[in-house]
Order: structure tokens, then sequence, then C-alpha cells
């Protein structure tokens, strides 16, 4: 059966609530530059961390390896637009030429990395990938000497903002009367892509691909004796999220402007770990509302902490950046306690299942 | 049934430290009949079937599939020469639906890749829609069709051997191996068993069976090899098995009487 | 020779820390598979408690002799630690036993950053430095110096990965910690109270990282609220090097990754030395002229990088680590 039929199936009220979505999601960053410019920037760092959380789920959601490293990828992306757009080699490559070279140097870091560690068991590939997260950050680190190449702890400064022609996405202009801050620009540039992500990802899914993934997941054994190439199948979920790691550094780097190593250490591979299984291991939305939940919790708490403890004490008792670290780790705890599977586990895909049993009737 | 030879095994060995497994097993199956592997417990049976699926290796000996050697194949690669086996112990997805178990099972038979995936193009939705469509006849012959959107794990014990037999279909194999599908169901259940595994070789399907179920390996292979302690004992018809002295001491040894069993 | 005897000396004191942490990681995995991430954590509190006491005491009973204010300081680390570790492991892993496997590991991520943070509000965020109540007087083995300090560091946690061998040998406890390693619900069939078992494998790992935790700030002379993290990662990576799961795996894990790391960071600036091949370009001639024919690729600063090369490297030819036994998968 056609797309086009499938399409025409879906009744109006889904479509008046993604124009509904479409609508929030595109006044959003205005609502939020309302309480500061600082929380549109924090929008952009949410969408971030969903491309990241949506990558490492194809990883450990989909295929349920765990990798502690994913951050490397991240890095790897990040560094690459920082090295071809940046004064640092005197090197300005346009974009939409750095981001497939990013998407593909971490990818190739995922299959040199994947092929001889993915037949370890679970837990001995964690401590590989997080060895491996490791060494690319101290590498970052010290890359600096005898040649310099990262600029060592220093990080790249004066990376590239994205340009398309001579039209900037970091300086503030005005299109029909409106201001648009760099902030808000990039926000609907990176609402594109993240939303290329997760359509990516939704599609990959429900795919012979995702399929074979979610067998090795849950019986490699049996996956193996049905024919599937369980160490082909696991690289290409290594590559996958990789790639998507990849993409989102070079976005961060063009972001941020300016990178160091000490943005891909071990708890930045942790907290996007914490995203996904606290979202829901393998549900897409659960992996995004993780993601955008737990990028906003320690903002909110650097706003709010101070502020409350005035209010109940007159004083402030404990400084923002402790106590903001502090109640997130309680959240971790306390959600797990709760919602032991995620706050949205995957549940049966019943519905899509049953259109794909109408078409095998029709 | 037709004399051409599906699988010929050649003096396999297998070794776990110590425990010779299985020691110099050579048979073979023909084209078309149900071939029953039976033995007392801890007989090697089930070490066989590891052997032959490539999940173990052997340490001695050598296969011939269909023609061609089966040597120091990976499972998967196994698989694609068209033998699909299932396991004692149920091996289902079990936190995927019925459906999506016999889906994963046509993975080895489909082409479609990340490209596709993500693009769905012509080529890929038919094959989508093929992989669908062949899922559900499958699960409606073997008879589970109304639980294929319930998860593997909820269903009954029979369910699941039913699933798993059906998710061996899948990979359109050349020849079924079952170990142990009988096990833990009742007689209802096993008497349908029975006509679903005649079904299957109806259909062309050669099927090797590990059965503790005598009944049912009497009633329903044409040709049956004997194990113990490794070794092949006997191989022949179920008739002329059951009678042979070295079976029967075997089994006087273990827990199952055979006559008795066999009697039906 | 005398750098290569050195580095051993060096590796095989800081080696000892390693294998006490690691014990602690491999003891909680055999026995419940999870990775208890908040474990470095413990070893940081513990270095800090030990340091507050100490120093405490110090300044109110300084004629109390070195030895009964050092006592003291790890009799009130290794009871704080435990108190933590015990209930670290009631609220935040026992609820999850059942659950799926990476939920533990989140809050055991999520116990680990409540644990630095409270030592941050606690002591602060500078670096504390450790009193000298051993001056380290260095004894010279074959050219080598090994200072009082590190023969004790040594000397004690051999005993103490003794003791705990003979525990887990000998005694009923450590039976039964084997076998709820071997079969949780089985044990518990036996009438094994298996919630007992893994609080004592969470108990004693605690009281091991109070030691290792008055160890390595006496070592170094310093401590610090994040001192736990790079430690307990090179302690957990030493417990995989070895086998996870298994004792002697760790003690050998966590020696042999000290060592490594020891003599990488003494040789790697001559061995990735390049100045050999000064005579390929003019500008490294150069270079290596200014700097007394020693420029380096790769400097001391790699020294973390080694313990997870190794580690990769042996995983790769022994996926199981050293001394794991291989686990056959069973269809």
């Amino acid at each position: 059966m056609s797309l086009a039929a499938r399409r025409s199936g879906i009744p109006v009220h889904v479509w008046a609530g993604v124009a509904l979505v479409a609508i929030a999601l595109g006044v959003l960053p205005f609502v939020a530059a309302l309480a500061g410019q600082a929380w549109v920037r924090i929008l952009n760092f949410a969408m971030i961390y969903t491309m990241l959380a949506l990558g490492l789920n194809i990883v450990v959601g989909f295929a349920g390896l765990l990798d502690l490293g994913y951050i490397a990828f991240y890095a790897v992306g990040a560094y690459t637009y920082a090295l071809l757009a940046s004064p640092q080699f005197g090197i300005h490559l346009p974009f939409w030429v750095i981001l497939p070279i990013g998407a593909s140097i971490a990818c190739l870091f995922g299959v040199l990395l994947g092929t001889p560690t993915l037949k370890l068991r679970g837990d001995y590939l964690a401590i590989v990938t997080l060895g491996f997260g490791e060494i690319i950050r101290i590498f970052l680190n010290n890359l600096n000497a005898p040649l310099n190449f990262t600029n060592g702890p220093q990080g790249i400064n004066l990376i590239d903002p994205f340009r398309i022609g001579g039209f900037s996405l970091a300086s503030t202009e005005t299109f029909f009367g409106i201001s648009f801050s760099g902030p808000q620009k990039y926000y609907y540039m990176l609402l594109l892509l993240t939303i290329a992500v997760i359509f990516v990802n939704l599609r990959l899914q429900n795919s012979r691909l995702g399929r074979a993934w979610e067998a090795i997941r849950e019986d490699e054994i049996a996956a193996k004796a049905m024919g599937i190439n369980t160490r082909n199948v696991k690289l290409l979920a290594f590559a996958m999220g990789a790639s998507f790691g990849g993409i989102a550094g070079a976005v961060f780097s063009a972001t941020q402007q300016f990178i160091s190593p000490e943005s891909f250490g071990l708890f930045e591979s942790i907290i996007v770990l914490a995203m996904v299984v606290l979202g829901g291991m393998g549900n897409i939305p659960g992996v995004i509302l993780g993601a955008v939940l737990l990028t906003l919790l320690p903002e909110v708490l650097r706003y709010t902490m101070e502020p409350l403890q005035m209010a109940l004490f007159g004083r402030v008792v404990i400084d923002a950046e402790t106590i903001r670290l502090l109640v997130f780790g309680v959240a971790l705890v306390a959600i797990m306690l709760f919602r032991p599977a995620g706050l949205w586990p995957s549940a049966v895909r019943k519905r899509e299942l049953e259109v794909a049993k109408e078409e095998a009737a029709a | 049934m037709s004399e051409h030879t599906l699988l010929s095994a050649e003096h396999i060995d297998k070794r776990f430290g110590g425990v010779q497994a299985l020691s110099e097993v050579s048979f073979s199956i023909r084209d078309g009949e149900i071939y029953g592997l039976i033995g007392p417990n801890g007989a090697g049976k089930t070490s066989l079937f590891n052997v032959l699926t490539g999940i173990y290796i052997p340490d001695g000996g050598s296969f011939t599939f269909d023609g061609a050697p089966l040597n120091r194949l990976k499972p998967n690669e196994v698989a694609e020469r068209g033998i699909a086996r299932t396991f004692q112990n149920i091996r289902l997805f079990q936190n995927l639906s019925a459906l999506e178990n016999v889906m994963i099972g046509r993975h080895v038979r489909t082409h479609a890749g990340v490209f596709g995936a993500i693009f769905r193009d012509r080529t890929t939705l038919a094959e989508e829609a093929a992989i669908t469509s062949r899922a559900y006849q499958l699960l409606d012959y073997v008879g589970i069709a109304t639980r294929a959107n319930d998860l593997a794990k909820h269903l009954a014990y029979g369910d699941q051997r039913r699933l798993e037999i059906a998710r061996a279909l899948a990979t359109d194999p050349k020849l079924l191996a079952l170990d142990e599908p009988a096990a833990g169901m009742n007689a209802t259940e096993t008497r349908a068993l029975k006509g679903l595994l005649e079904d299957i070789r109806r259909d062309g399907t050669t099927i090797l069976l590990i059965e503790h179920d005598m009944k049912l390996v009497m009633s329903v292979c044409d040709r049956v090899l004997v194990l113990d302690y490794g070794r092949k004992i006997a191989e022949g018809t179920a008739a002329a098995v059951q009678k042979d002295p070295k079976v029967i001491a075997a089994y006087l040894g273990g827990e199952v009487s055979l006559h008795v069993k066999a009697a039906g | 020779m005398e750098t290569f005897l050195q580095q051993i000396i060096n590796g095989l004191t800081l080696g000892s820390v390693y294998a006490l942490v690691a014990l602690g990681y491999t003891m909680v995995y055999g026995i419940i598979g999870l990775i208890n991430f908040a474990h470095g954590e413990v070893v940081m509190i513990g270095a800090m408690v030990a340091l507050s006491v100490i120093t405490g005491l110090l300044g109110s009973h300084a004629s109390l002799p070195a030895v009964v204010i050092i006592l003291a300081g790890l009799f009130v680390a290794i009871l704080v630690c435990v108190a933590i570790a015990y209930s670290m492991e009631k609220i935040a892993y026992r609820p999850l036993r059942s659950a799926p496997r990476l939920a533990p590991l989140i809050t055991a991520i999520g116990m680990s950053i409540v644990l630095q943070n409270v030592a941050l509000m606690v002591w602060g965020r500078n670096y504390r430095t450790f009193p000298t109540l051993i001056t380290p007087t260095p004894h010279i083995i074959f050219g080598a110096a090994m200072t009082d300090l590190q023969m004790l560091i040594v000397v004690l946690a051999a005993l103490l990965m003794g003791g705990l061998v003979l525990i887990v040998q000998r005694t009923r406890l450590g039976i039964a910690m084997r076998a709820t390693a071997q079969n949780p619900q089985v044990a518990g069939l036996m009438g094994i109270d298996i919630n007992v078992i893994i609080s004592a494998a969470f108990v004693i790992g605690a009281a091991l990282a109070a030691v290792a935790g008055l160890m390595v700030m006496a070592y170094y002379g310093i401590a610090h609220y994040y001192m736990g993290f790079l430690l307990g990662l090179k302690a957990f990576t030493a417990a995989v090097l070895g086998g996870i799961g298994n004792l002697a795996g760790a003690m050998l894990g966590g020696l042999l990754l000290g060592i490594i790391e020891a003599l990488g960071a003494g040789y790697i600036g001559d061995v990735s030395n390049v100045c050999g091949l000064s005579s390929l370009s003019d500008a490294l001639q150069q270079k290596c002229a200014d700097n007394d024919g020693q420029v380096s690729l790769f400097g001391s600063n790699y020294q973390d990088v080694f313990a997870f090369f190794v580690l990769i490297l042996v995983l790769i030819f022994r996926p199981s680590g050293l001394l794991g036994e291989r686990v056959a998968d069973r269809a």
C-alpha cells in the first residue's frame, strides 16, 4: 500500500494537533526570549542534546549496546567543524560542507572502535567505550604539543557561525518587521535539523534494520540463529549512532563558536545516557522527553534555587551551582526509583501494527 | 520423499574440557523426511544441534548440506544456507510482538538497508509489505494468527513454541531443526503439533526433530538416530530402533521406558 | 635500570590502592551485576572524613602519637563510608533489583553526583593538603628509592587483600557470598539471606575504599572533592582488566594497571622522542637543538591514556579479562 494512501488515513484531529505543535514550536523562541536570550540558548541546547540522545538511543535503546563513551563522537564532530572553520588552521569551509565530513569522520571512529570491540559482552563493551571516550578527551587536551592541532585545554575560539552566503546566523536581523536575535535564528535551524534527526530515527526503528537491532537487544544468539549478521548489524548501529553524535557536535561547535575538551568528559557521556534511560530507552518520544527535561532541569534549578533559598532562609545557604547538581542527582535517583522503565517507556506499538495488518489483509 | 541427501554428517566430534559431548557421529538426512534425534538426557542431542548450526565449532568431522560443505560457518551463515532452528529453552524476542518475531525471521531473505529505511523507496515499501504479509501467513499457518500483536512473553507456553517454529519457517529453511518442540505441551497441543510437523513436511521442508515425547517421535519420524553418551548407538526406522537392544539398554538406564511410551 | 625499578615501585604503590578500590567494584558486580558508579565517591568521602578527623585531632590533641591520630581518622572514615554504602544500597539499588538492567546504573550515577556535591558543600572547592604525619624516609633498594609510606601502603593493602581472601574462602559469610554470586535464586532457596549478603559486599567494599582513600591522600599529600572520579574509573578499569567479578582478578588488575601507568609515564617521553628522525626535516632539527634533543610526540600527560589502551587491547584478545572465566554462549 502506498504512502499516500496511508497519509490519507490520518484523521483531521491529528493534523490539527500537528499544526498546533508546529505553531507552538514556532513561537517558542519568542516566548523564551521574554525571560531573556539565555533561555533561547537553553532551548537550543535542548535540541542539540535531543540529537545526541537520539543517536545514543540507536546504540543503547535499539541495539542494546551499552556505550559509555558516546560523547567522543560528539567531540569528533565538534572538533572537525572547529578545525575546518576557524582561524586555528585558517581554513573556513562552509557549514554544509563540513556537516557531512564531521558525520563521516565520527562514523569512521565508530567503526574503528566497534570493529574490534563489538564481540564483547555488555558491561565489558561499556568500559571499553568509556575508555575510548577518555582517550579521545585526553588527546584533545594534549594535542597542542609538539605540534598544535587542538590548542589543548584552551580550546578553539572564534569558530565560524553558520553562514549561508552572506547571511550569518550569529547576528541579529530584522525580517518582516520582527527582530530575530542570533540564538533565535539558530533555534529555527536546529529545529529543522532536530526534526530531520527524529524523522530518520523513526524511519530506522520501523525498518528491517530496526527490527534486527531490537532482535539483537532481545536475544543475540536467537538473532544469529535467524540469520542476522549480528556483527555487521551492531556495527551499523554503532556507526549510525556515531554519525548522529558527529552531526550534533558540528552543530554545537557552530552554535557556541568556542569549544574546549572540557565539554567532552565522561560526565557528559553519562548525562546523555541518563537522558536515554530516564526518558525511556528505545522509545523515541521518551528519549526526546528525557533530553529536554535533563537539559532544562539544571537550568531551571540554576535560576530558582537562589531566590528560593532567599525566600526560605533569608540568605543563600548553598551556592547555586552546587545545589543545582545536588538536586539533579537526587532527581535522577528519584525518577528511576519511581519509574524504573523510564518516564515514557516504549509501549507495544499496537496501533502501527494494526495498520500493517490491514495492509496485509488488503 | 526422494532419495536425495540433504544433510550428511561425517564423524562429528565435540569436547568440552574433558567431556566428550559428541564422538564420531555420522548420519544423513534425506530430502523431505522427518528425522528424529533421540537419546537420554545428556546424550549430546542439543550439542549436535549447536555444532550443526554454528554455535559451537566441532573439534572434528564435517557436515555437507545441500551438496556443499558447511564447515566453520557462523550461525547466521548457516541460517542463510537454509537451516533454521528452534531452542529447547525457547528463545523468542520477548519484548517484541509475535508478528515482529516472525518478521525478523524474514531478515535473512530480504535486503533493505539504511537508505531504504530512511527514504522508503518503492522497492523497500514493497519488501516491507511482503515481509508483513508473509509473517501473517506464517502465524496463521502455525495457528496463532489471533495473537499477532501480543508480546512474545505474554503468549501461552505452547503458543511460544509455535511462534518459534513460525519464526524459523520465515527464514525459508530447507531443513527445520526443532529442539524438543513438544516439551511442556499437553496431549491436545502435542497432537496439533504433530499435524503441524506433517504439514511442514508436506509443504516441502525437511525436519530434524529432537524430542523426548516418544509417542510423537515414533508416530511422526521416518527415521530415527539414537545418541547415548555422545555416540550413535542406532539409526533406522522408528519401528526398528525401538526394538534395538542397545537402545533399550540405554533407555532402561535412563528414566524413560521406551516400550510403554511407544506403545501407541 | 634504576628508573625501571623506581617506576615499578611507584606503580606497585598506586596499584595497591587501585586493587583495594577495584575489589569493591568487583564484589558488587559479581553478586548483583551492577557497576556501582558511586564507589569512587565513597573513596573520596573516606579520604575527606579521615582528613577532617586527623586535622581536627592535630589541632586539639597534638600531643597524641601520629599513629593514634591516623588510626582514629581511619576508623571514623571507615564508619562513615560503611554507613553511606549501606544506606546507598538500601535506598538507591535494592528497590531496583528486578528493574531493567540500566535503571540501577542511572541511580548509581545520581548517587555519585549527590555524594560529590555533598562533599563540595562540606569540604569546599579547593585542594586540601594532608598534614605530613609520616615523614617519607626513602630506603634505597638496588638504586631505587622506596619510602616507608610506600612500604606501608603496599604491605597494608596486601594484608587487607589477604584478609578478604580468607573471609571469602573460609567463613560462612564468604561461602554464602560465593554461592550468591553463582546463583542468587538457588542461594536464596538454600536459606541464605541474599539481602544480608549484598549489604555485606557493599559494606566490605566501602571499608576497603575508606582505607584506599586515606592511602591515596597520604601518598599524594592532597585531597579534593573530585578525586574519586578518576580514581574510581581507573579502579573499575582494573577490575575489568582482571576479569570483573573475580577477586584475584581485581587485585591483579589493580597492580598491573598501577605498574603499566607508572612505566608508561616514565618512558613514553623517551619512546616517542622524534629527534632520532631529525635528519628528515630542518624544522625538526632546529626544534631538537632548542630542546636538548628531547621532542616527544607524547609526554607524561598521556599517563591516563595507558590504562585505557591496555584495557582495550586486553579485552580484544581476552574478552573476559585476564582471569575472568570464559563465558561460552549457551544455546
